[in-house]
């Protein structure tokens, strides 16, 4: 059952793969190991899910400041997830993808959703992050 | 880009202030342009929570801005480090981590940083003011500056927080803005008793419930009695900023934007209505303790970084004991505030007791514990919460007094006569 929505692209970019889908916030300080693309947090829903190459869907990042810094050193290292979908414009981690941008020529692709679009996700198997912040389902 | 930029602005991004400038102006537009400010504006400091090393792309990144002659312009304290410039050899650190660790301090002072190196620079001289515009990272120093002293600081991320003091401008946005500070929760306390209040032990626990249910948004603590000092509202604030990412909460009747329930709300009406229970505590206090067992690795306090107030509670609680032999009893501190307790006569007791100190960092920045310390008991809901993803580690959760019994002997045990009732 194909379909699409329409997000804002708050770092632009392309990708697609299996979606890692949850409605609680990830701070990947503590949550996200930067060496596997692992999700780290024992108290997530996500936990001990590889993260590395797929959409990452989390509703927003949270607490540490270091999120950021994790965020870009998994850009380097190539664990990044492939795109991260958030329930509006996560300031942490889009910071960490524009300087990985900067840096090192390699921004995470980011889209940001209504709540209600990013909500639909919930399910869903397989996206693409398309160029203008199409989300495609296919899955 | 929709961000209108000052004359000022545009000559950084055009690289009028050289390279690092350029680069930290052009980061700070586009943050804008996510945040959908409409213009950037001053700040007067900055407190930096980059230097901490976190691999090759961190210190890249910092010998980068260092490497084009950047400087910060503003007065920028540094963070917790990656490493105990000094001690480190003290602990199981590995070389090369410390080699890299240290590059990274040392291109944040070229950088023009203030080597503070504590999580804690509000108990620093560099303390900010009511109303000051400042660009803080760290969680927990974010939201203590906002609640606690009223300055007005948004959630910097590392990496941004060094691109604001170089240029000395932030998006106008956020907590910035008086009209973005007004409370949004209600989280109404009911049938606490007040002994409990008075109790350290609280605030951590307080603050992990309070920063799950609010996330990102700005809780008003109602019926909190009595009078917190500041090491319990700095529990508090490490707490809701760990759980969630709450940068600021307003407590009525105790914090300076909260003189009443409708100051804190400024005038609007809760969005939403929390009532917390005994029970609820109780859950919230469960949630902090992952270990089942009872046996003991290792016992650390100090996060936020210990103050001169929590060594002196600390000294009569060690006077006369010993710990367990296999029992690791650690302070993590700012070397300001090792100083300060020294001179004091506080650390005396710590190492009669057999107990250590460590500054400039913490177990969740340096890699510091041996492998075979399995589970970590501490009075600290930011170590509680972290340690597990971080380190691998059980944690236990307790009052400072249970840190100390159970490091004498060698279990965890703890007092629940405040929690029972």
């Amino acid at each position: 059952m194909e379909r699409v929505i329409l997000g804002r692209m708050v770092v632009a970019g392309t990708a697609s793969g299996q979606l890692l889908f949850a409605d609680q916030p990830l701070s990947f300080w503590g949550g996200y190991d930067q060496k596997t693309g692992e999700v780290i947090d024992r108290r997530h829903s996500l936990s001990g899910a590889i993260a590395a190459g797929r959409i990452l869907a989390v509703p927003a990042s949270r607490g540490s400041s270091t999120t950021s810094a994790v965020l870009l050193e998994a850009a380097l290292a190539g664990t990044a997830p492939a795109a991260i979908v958030t329930a509006g414009p996560d300031r942490f981690l889009a910071l960490a993808s524009i300087v990985a941008e900067e840096m090192f020529g390699k921004p995470v692709p980011m889209v940001s959703l209504s709540a209600d679009e990013f909500a639909s996700l919930r399910g869903a198997t397989q996206v693409a992050v398309l160029p203008d912040g199409v989300i495609r389902i296919s899955a | 880009m929709t961000v209108a930029l000052t004359e000022y602005d545009r000559s950084l991004l055009a690289g009028d202030k050289g390279p690092a400038a350029r680069m930290a102006m052009s980061i700070l537009t586009r943050m804008a342009d996510v945040g959908d400010a409409r213009h950037l504006m001053d700040i007067t400091a900055a407190h930096i929570d980059s230097a901490l090393y976190m691999g090759e792309a961190t210190l890249a990144f910092a010998e980068r801005l260092a490497g084009m002659g950047g400087k910060v312009v503003v007065p920028a304290t540094l963070n917790v480090s990656g490493l105990d410039e000094h001690g480190w050899r003290d602990w199981p650190v590995p070389p090369d981590y410390a080699a890299k660790a240290h590059r990274q301090m040392v291109a944040y002072q070229t950088l023009g940083c203030v080597p503070m190196w504590t999580c804690a620079p509000y108990q620093t001289k560099q303390r900010p003011v009511f109303g000051q515009q400042i660009a803080w990272g760290e969680s927990n120093a974010i939201c203590f500056a906002n609640s606690v002293i009223g300055a007005r600081t948004e959630r910097y991320p590392d990496l941004l927080d060094i691109c604001a003091a170089i240029a000395g401008r932030v998006p106008a946005a956020g907590l910035h803005l008086d009209k973005n500070r007004g409370g949004q929760d209600l989280i109404r306390l009911s049938g606490i008793p007040t002994s409990l209040m008075a109790e350290d032990g609280f605030y951590p626990v307080l603050g992990h419930l309070v920063g799950k249910f609010a996330q990102e948004r700005i809780p008003v603590i109602e019926g909190l009695e009595g009078t917190p000092t500041e090491d319990q509202l700095k529990a508090l604030c490490a707490a809701t900023a760990c759980s969630g990412a709450v940068a600021l909460v307003h407590i009525v009747g105790v914090t300076p934007e909260a003189p009443t329930l409708g100051a804190a709300f400024r005038g609007k009406v809760p969005e939403r209505t929390l009532t917390v229970t005994f029970d609820d505590l109780r859950a919230a206090r469960r949630e902090l303790t992952t270990v089942t067992d009872a046996s003991l690795d290792m016992v650390v306090l100090g996060s936020p970084h210990f103050s001169v107030a929590e060594f002196r509670a600390l000294a009569p609680l060690l006077a006369g004991r010993q710990r367990n032999p296999k029992v690791e009893f650690l302070v993590t501190t700012s070397r300001f505030m090792a100083a300060l307790a020294k001179a004091d006569g506080l650390l005396a007791p710590l190492e009669a007791f057999g107990g250590r100190v460590s500054v400039d960092a913490c177990i969740l920045t340096m890699p510091m514990l041996s492998p075979t310390t399995r589970t970590l008991m501490t009075n600290s809901a930011k170590y509680a919460y972290y340690s597990p993803g971080l380190l691998g580690t059980g944690v236990a959760f307790g009052s400072t007094a249970d840190c100390v019994e159970s490091a004498v002997r060698g279990v965890v045990v703890r007092d629940e006569s405040s929690w029972n009732g």
